[in-house]
């Protein structure tokens, strides 16, 4: 403890001698005003858990105002951070432990946590005013409305001020602005976590104005140091840490992962790499890291609107560039025009749709997965589109590379159907060695003899792709109808069919290049759940916890939407039920229906919101008895 | 579609720029012309066939791409620029060209045009203005005259109608210019300048809809009235136009008005054209000029040099390249905070 000398937290008091008991996995929210910092209080907890060796997962949740008003209801910011020492597929169902900065946050929060969880408050801000705020007639710290719980009520306010009294060339209010890590200090305290992470980012990130850092420093500190001195966080617990494979790790959330995944695949083709964006919600990350990479010879666009987004994306395919769009739902609304061209042209891109709350304008900042048929279906005429789905933040990483692998494949755009809730959700990730990933085979085609721009590979069906420049390939290629082959605009009836067969069956032809499904659990039994994107993790949870109750369930999480798993059929009819669980009211079900013919049940929510455990098990129980 | 003949660019012809394509466009369109003068011009400019790219939307102006023996795109409507756009920031040495109408370039593509301008993306748009709908057969578009009665506005059309230039120069578009489908010469030159223009060119061309809408250039093309109704632009002189040469543009204040040459008024008293001007009020000046009380200015109203949207996108490639060193995927991946387990061991696993 020496690097806590000198502060003093609560003169007078010393530490306390505390107990240490081992737990498996724990889950802690902060929740505070969307200024209170949450978001990074939360990815410094879990930061510092991963250095220790933890598997972490997490859920942030803000609101999609700003600066909403301070201090109600519409302003809270929550970050909940899953931490374990075994493997963890999600952030956890109910917290355990919720830190509320202020009344609105403990109001908004408390339904979730569990009933006997803990709650620590930042007593200070626990007023007349921000109470009617938050629409308290009287304090729930002080009646008894939180019966059961384990209240603890600090006055973060107070004790952070106090520590940093001697700091000078600091106002008042940039000292307020350390209270969230006083709180996280406590929380490190609790959690037996060391601060070295943490300290060490603040030292980085302040680098220029060190009295924010020192401000910074010692409020961290003197939260750990108030815990250690305090009677009431005698008890603490402790996560060891898990085992994994050897490696390399970092946290990475989807958003970032989609953006390694892209630049991975263009540097492992040799191709430059277009994005050509708009920003939206939650899908602009994707743009931020992108357009920091640019060593990587990688070509950002902001365009003027979606659409534009979309038609710079086929002209940089149409010049040989790796091109992708990233969007949300609402953009998909306005790219379908152009995405529908690029099904007709016939070009490799990419289009990335982190799905958000709809319908319009929604929920932007909460997590759906209502955009599958749209997708699948959402253009006029017959427009095959293939569509994939990572299931874990990590996994977008992968996911964007196979996207190119098979938009180059088979000359065609590829949807990446993502989340809200993967894009700002976190996992370890065992860093790979790039030169041990698959790398894209490109060919540009430059010879002229026999060419036609819609000559097709036999096998794939893809049409060459031609880089402009190259002498002797001149051609022409459009939205109209035209006769396959040649290319030549055409309205003839045979000629249209004919092109409206090869498409769907150059689509259906990805089939062969992409892997079967794989099952989690038993052959065949009583149930298969069957999920797509983020729900992964709540639903292979709640399989284990069946699986271990004896049932006989079996979990498939379809990453390939479009096509299906060639063995797709015949897994489903391995089990006497099927369970469907998604976040929309049943689209991939519906696929399912129409393509096997198979009757399944379903398990829809629609509230902005993952699944829990706990609901996916429920309904488990409920078929399985 | 494709044409394989292959030439070195010293000999090409006209003929090597004619698809096999037939042009389907009404007998007496102003279309054949502009296609004409295209095909006459692209020879001359000393651009390798295969680096030249045609890029439309939907109308009628649209099918040019179909009909030129080079690389295109026939895409959507209104969204040619943004199609020219990504391709010139992935391949910035070839030489695009985007075919538009009034329909398709400044109502479904308006907020394209503006920002491709904007950016000064290095590409070249001809914008046929005929002032109709043509391809959905004579509906009033968004250059129509106030009033203008077409088969959508029977009683005419109640809106205040864009004018091109003033919108390209509201654009900060850096190459603006204006020509006429029949009058070839003008018409060439304004096209070859347009392809040595480093940024974007905007060059709108007045053609006549033989079908929907005859009569709307007559001022310009009939050989009787035009020279006195238009202003042939050339930088550094005077600004004189008339049949016999004894008109001219004079400023009176920030108003320019038109003058007679003689009785007191010389040359000196004009107004000089100059193309260079960084500032653009000259150039808006001119566009804003037309009937019934002026000549229609036609010409090069701006030429300036600005860096393109490719040459900027590129530089900061480079220049985060210079700072950072070539992308190193290993590098990247570890731009975080990392941790490393050393024992093996058996978990779960992932
Ligand atoms: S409708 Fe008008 S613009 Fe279109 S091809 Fe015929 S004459 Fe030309």
């Amino acid at each position: 403890m020496s690097d806590l000398v000198g502060v003093v937290p609560s003169p007078g008091k010393q530490p306390v001698d505390s107990i240490l008991e081992e737990v498996d996995t724990v889950a802690v929210r902060f929740a505070g005003d969307s200024g209170d910092g949450m978001q990074l209080t939360g990815t410094q907890f879990t930061n510092a858990s991963a250095v220790l060796g933890n598997d972490v997962s997490t859920l942030p949740d803000f609101p999609a105002e700003i600066r909403a008003p301070a201090g109600t209801l519409a302003g809270v910011s929550g970050f909940q951070v899953s931490i374990s020492s075994h493997d963890i597929y999600t952030p956890g169902d109910a917290p355990q432990v919720l830190v509320a900065m202020n009344p609105a946050a403990l109001k908004a929060n408390l339904p979730d946590l569990e009933p006997e969880g803990t709650i620590i408050v930042n007593s200070d801000n626990f007023t007349p005013p921000n109470l009617k705020k938050a629409g308290y007639d009287s304090n729930p710290v002080e009646d008894d409305s939180l019966r059961g719980h384990q209240v603890i009520a600090v006055p973060i306010s107070t004790l952070n001020r106090n520590a940093l009294e001697d700091i000078e060339g600091l106002s008042n209010k940039e000292k307020d602005r350390c209270q969230n890590f006083f709180a996280l200090g406590l929380t490190f305290w609790m959690y037996d976590r060391t601060l070295d992470t943490t300290l060490k980012w603040i030292q980085e990130k302040f680098e220029r104005r060190p009295e924010v850092a020192e401000a910074n420093a010692r409020a961290l500190k003197a939260g750990y140091h108030y815990g250690e001195t305090t009677e009431a966080f005698r008890h603490r617990c402790r996560v060891p840490r898990m085992t994994v494979q050897p490696g390399t790790y970092r946290k990475l959330t989807g958003n970032e992962a989609m953006a390694l995944g892209l630049v991975t695949a263009a540097r492992r083709a040799g191709q430059t790499l277009f994005y050509g964006s708009y920003p939206i919600t939650p899908a602009s990350d994707i743009l931020h890291e992108l357009a920091a990479m640019k060593n990587f010879d990688v070509r950002t666009f902001q365009a003027e609107d979606e659409i534009a987004a979309m038609g710079a994306v086929i002209g940089a395919a149409f010049g040989g560039a790796f091109a992708v769009t990233g969007t949300s739902g609402p953009g998909i609304c306005l790219k379908s025009e152009a995405m529908n061209l690029a099904v007709a042209l016939e070009l490799p891109m990419v289009i990335i749709d982190v799905q958000r709350g709809g319908p319009s304008t929604g929920l932007p900042t909460k997590t759906e997965q209502t955009d599958l048929l749209q997708v699948m279906f959402g253009r006029n005429g017959e427009s095959p589109m293939p569509v994939l789905a990572p299931c874990a933040p990590a996994d977008c990483f992968t996911m964007a590379i196979e996207a190119f692998r098979l938009a180059v494949r088979a000359m065609h755009p590829v949807v990446v159907l993502s989340d809200g809730y993967l894009a700002n959700s976190s996992e370890p990730w065992r860093i790979p060695d790039p030169e041990e990933l698959p790398a894209i085979e490109v060919r540009h085609r430059t010879d002229p003899e026999g060419f036609f721009p819609y000559i097709r590979d036999e096998e794939t069906l893809a049409r060459p792709w031609v880089l402009p420049g190259t002498p002797g390939l001149e051609h022409r290629i459009g939205g109209l109808g035209k006769q396959d082959v040649t290319g030549y605009v055409s309205y003839d009836p045979q000629d249209h069919e004919h092109m409206v067969k090869i498409q769907a069956e150059k689509v259906a032809r990805l089939a062969n290049a992409i892997p079967e499904q794989p099952v989690f659990g038993p052959e065949k039994g009583d149930l298969l759940v069957v999920g797509w994107g983020s729900t992964f993790g709540a639903i292979r949870s709640a399989v284990m916890d069946a699986q271990s109750a004896g049932k006989s369930v079996a979990h498939a999480h379809i990453r390939y939407l479009n096509p299906f798993p060639r063995n797709l059929g015949e897994v489903l009819s391995r089990y006497r039920q099927v369970l469907v669980a998604e976040m929309n009211l049943g689209q991939l079900a519906m696929l399912l229906n129409v393509r096997y013919a198979r009757r399944v049940t379903q398990l829809n929510k629609v509230q902005g919101r993952p699944f829990k455990i706990a609901e996916i098990l429920r309904k488990i129980n409920e078929i399985v008895r | 579609m494709t044409d394989t003949v292959q030439r070195p660019t010293a000999s090409l012809t006209r003929k090597d720029f004619v698809s096999n394509q037939e042009v389907r466009w009404c007998p007496g369109c102003g279309d054949y012309s502009i296609l004409a003068q295209m095909q006459k011009v692209l020879p001359e400019l000393g651009i390798p066939r295969e680096k030249i790219v045609f890029i439309s939307g939907i109308g009628c102006s649209s099918r040019f791409p179909y009909y030129m023996n080079t690389y295109g795109i026939h895409s959507i409507h209104g969204r040619a620029p943004t199609l020219a756009t990504g391709l010139a920031c992935v391949h910035p040495d070839l030489s695009i060209w985007v075919v538009t109408g009034d329909g398709d370039g400044l109502s479904i593509g308006g907020n394209h045009l503006l920002h491709c301008l904007r950016r000064n993306v290095d590409i070249n748009i001809l914008l046929f203005n005929n002032r109709i709908y043509g391809l959905t057969k004579g509906q009033y578009s968004p250059t129509s005259r106030p009033g203008h009665k077409t088969k959508s506005s029977p009683m005419g059309t109640i809106e205040q109608s864009f004018n091109s230039l003033s919108v390209a120069l509201g654009a900060e578009g850096t190459f603006v210019a204006r020509a006429v489908d029949v009058h070839t010469k003008q018409l060439a030159y304004v096209l070859k300048r347009a392809a040595e223009h480093k940024g974007t060119s905007f060059v709108e061309i007045c053609q006549t809809c033989i079908v929907f809408n005859p009569h709307e250039w007559d001022y310009v093309t009939d050989a009787d009235v035009k020279d006195d109704s238009t202003l042939m632009l050339e930088h550094g002189q005077p600004m004189i136009f008339g049949k016999n040469h004894d008109k001219g543009i004079r400023l009176n204040g920030l108003k320019p008005e038109v003058v007679s040459l003689g009785s007191g008024v010389t040359e000196a008293n004009l107004l000089v054209h100059d193309e260079f001007a960084e500032d653009p009020t000259l150039a808006h000046l001119l566009s804003r000029m037309g009937p019934p009380n002026f000549p229609t200015p036609v010409g090069i109203f701006r030429c300036v040099e600005k860096p393109t949207y490719s040459e900027l996108m590129l530089g900061q490639v480079e220049e985060m390249t210079r700072q950072r060193g070539a992308g190193d995927l290993v590098k990247l991946y570890r731009q975080a905070d990392i941790w490393v387990v050393n024992e093996a061991s058996e978990g779960n696993g992932r």
